[in-house]
């Protein structure tokens, strides 16, 4: 904990989304919390398989009693149109309730919906992820969508019945407040969130890509920085670097290149080539930045002085 | 290998082996199941994952490669959720819910349940005693589809057919099924009502034992109050019992957001929410039996004392199940 603290003071501010998130093991995981916006376009994805999910039903079972019917005799229709009435009104209660709380339920723990947006659901105390919570925070789903729903569609009401029309609009803004209940809380919550001890943090899936100096080693010969020159800049300007020399494009290499020479006072040579003078000074940067890290000093960025 | 090689660089291409193994592990769990594992690597993935987690702190303490550290982050974290996560096999859990979990969580909500029956048995009263005193009163209190002809207006015989009368077998399992999905939309709805500091709950409460005393004064008042009872509670005790738990779990959350004590206003609805979700999901199992006595056994039985045996039993069953005492569990 104090470890982790002490690292996140004296790096670059945490961005407002990272949340402490404490490992049984001590370790810090900084998650991530998904955003409003992400919540919110994961759930209309949802909301879209479900509707499609619900119209397969309905037309399967409309069409397979009409099909098997046309096969039989007139008594066995009626059998059948049934059962098909009954295949649907129990699908339609398990998509409803269920397709949320399943899919939460897998090792994912995360709806289709999310998925696509990188997001998963976690119990905020650092826990496992019980059944219960992930009933309870579903189960709210009730007062935060079916219910604005239902005054939503009753607005129409409004039209013939003033004092139905105002009462529906109360309904509205009351409804409305549990609806946008994520819009007001730090962490995002929704209501079934609060409820359920739980928060939907962001999982990204990174790929480890190649280490910079691994590019930077056949060029390391030509370049020879001074101790003055290597320690022109922080922590901050190197992450810039590492960016730039990731994204590889020639223009902002140029450009870098130029703003660090002129810094530094090195002379281009006819020959030199940008992103080679780029990687190799990147290794003397992180080289020396990192030497001094091992002795206690974390140089923030080129303003600080240490 | 050069002398001025870099510390964080060899830390890399020492670990980078056991980084990339854990990231296959973890791919094949999280698309299919935890099966997919040998008992080898089910071994190895805790001990993966502790190594990844003391690389990610020694990275964030000398390394500057800042891709490295975002790619450890999102590693350390996808396997602690694997590691944590729940993986009990379903069937033990359900067995575990059974046995345990959802007679615990009913009995420790047993105050709430007891103001939940509280608040239905008084709205059965005062909507029996308004519409035995004046029958005009039932239309304000039933709403019209519900009635379906059912109302003061109509003939003692006419009440006396709805109590026997049967529908064809094969809309029975209709009835059931859409009953039951009904009234399990209205428990957990009630659940979910809670939060709203209890009183949209107790207004369900109240309309469903309002209802249920104007149907009692209107039956009772042509001489068919036993009969109406056999008809009603066959089904009507595990039914009502659902909707009294699932307004006793609202309540719950209700109670502890608008008043939690010592805890913070967000742990206690966390804590009361936990507690009373297993009830609802075992409301819902209860509902789905009570669908299936309201569409199949109530048509199909029409003796009286038939229709009382059963609904005194399966009351019998319910209270015994959920509230004999038995042997705490050790936590495990």
């Amino acid at each position: 904990m104090t470890a982790a603290g002490a690292s996140t003071s004296a790096g670059a501010a945490a961005p407002p989304e990272v949340r402490e998130f404490v490992t049984p093991e001590g370790v810090d995981l900084r998650l991530r919390i998904g955003g409003a916006g992400e919540r919110a376009a994961a759930f209309i994805l949802d909301a879209v398989f479900l509707l499609i999910a619900v119209i397969v039903l309905t037309l399967l079972a409309s069409f397979s009693a009409g099909a098997l019917a046309s096969l039989g005799a007139l008594g066995l229709k009626n059998n059948l149109s049934s059962v098909m009435m009954i295949v649907w009104l129990l699908g339609f209660f398990v998509l409803r309730n269920g397709y949320f709380v399943l899919f939460e339920f897998t090792p994912r723990a995360a709806t289709p919906g999310k998925r696509i947006l990188g997001l998963r659901v976690a119990a905020r105390d650092g826990g496992r992820l019980t059944a219960e919570a992930v009933f309870a925070r579903n189960a709210m789903r009730e007062i935060e969508v079916f219910l604005p729903l239902t005054f939503l569609l009753a607005s129409g009401v409004g039209a013939t019945d003033p004092i139905g029309g105002w009462l529906v609009l109360l309904g509205l803004l009351w409804t409305g407040g549990f609806a946008l209940f994520p819009l007001f809380n730090r962490d995002r919550l929704r209501v079934g969130d609060t409820v359920a001890g739980t928060w939907v943090v962001k999982s990204p899936r990174e790929r480890l890509s190649i280490d910079l100096l691994d590019a930077q080693q056949a060029a390391a010969g030509q370049f020879a920085f001074t101790a003055d020159q290597a320690g022109a800049y922080g922590i901050k300007e190197l992450y810039v670097l590492e960016d730039v020399l990731r994204r590889k494009d020639a223009k902002t290499m140029a450009a870098v290149a130029d703003r660090i020479r002129g810094k530094i006072g090195w002379r281009k040579e006819a020959a030199e080539a940008d992103d080679a003078f780029l990687a190799a000074y990147y290794g003397a940067l992180r080289g020396r930045l990192e030497t001094r890290l091992l002795f206690g000093h974390r140089r923030r960025d080129k303003f600080d002085a240490a | 290998m050069k002398e001025l090689q870099l510390k964080s660089r060899r830390f890399r291409a020492e670990r980078e082996g056991d980084w990339r193994r854990l990231e296959g592990l973890l791919a094949r769990v999280e698309r299919g199941s935890a099966k997919s594992l040998t008992d080898e690597e089910l071994l190895a993935l805790p001990v993966l994952y502790r190594q990844a987690l003391s690389s990610l702190s020694v990275a964030r303490a000398t390394s500057l490669d800042h891709s490295l550290i975002d790619y450890l982050e999102s590693l350390s974290t996808r396997a602690y959720f694997f590691v944590y996560g729940a993986r009990a096999g379903l069937r033990q859990r359900l067995a575990q819910f059974f046995e345990h979990t959802w007679p615990a969580a009913v009995k420790g909500l047993w105050r709430e349940t007891l103001a939940s029956f509280a608040i239905t048995a008084v709205a059965a009263i005062v909507g029996f005693l308004l519409v035995w005193n004046d029958p005009g009163w039932f239309g304000g209190l039933v709403p019209g589809g519900l009635g379906a002809g059912r109302d003061p207006t109509a003939t003692t015989r006419f009440l006396r057919d709805t109590l026997y009368h049967s529908e064809g077998k094969a809309s029975l399992a209709v009835l059931a099924s859409y009953l039951f999905s009904h009234n399990a939309q209205i428990a957990i709805f009630a659940f979910a009502l809670g939060f709203a500091f209890c009183i949209p709950t107790a207004f369900l409460l109240a309309e469903n034992g309002l209802t249920l005393g104007a149907f009692f004064a209107l039956f009772a008042s042509r001489g068919l109050a036993f009969q109406l009872g056999g008809w009603l509670f066959i089904h009507g005790v595990t039914e009502l019992f659902a909707i009294i738990l699932g307004g006793a779990a609202g309540f719950r959350i209700g109670w502890r957001v608008a008043f939690p004590g010592e805890k913070t206003r967000l742990d206690a609805a966390a804590e009361a929410g936990r507690a009373a979700a297993p009830v609802i999901a075992g409301v819902v199992l209860m509902l789905i039996v009570a669908g299936l006595l309201e569409g199949f056994a109530r048509q199909l039985i029409t003796n009286d004392y038939a229709r009382y045996a059963i609904a005194i039993s399966t009351l019998v069953i319910w209270l015994g199940y959920f509230y004999t005492p038995r042997r705490e569990r050790r936590p495990s």
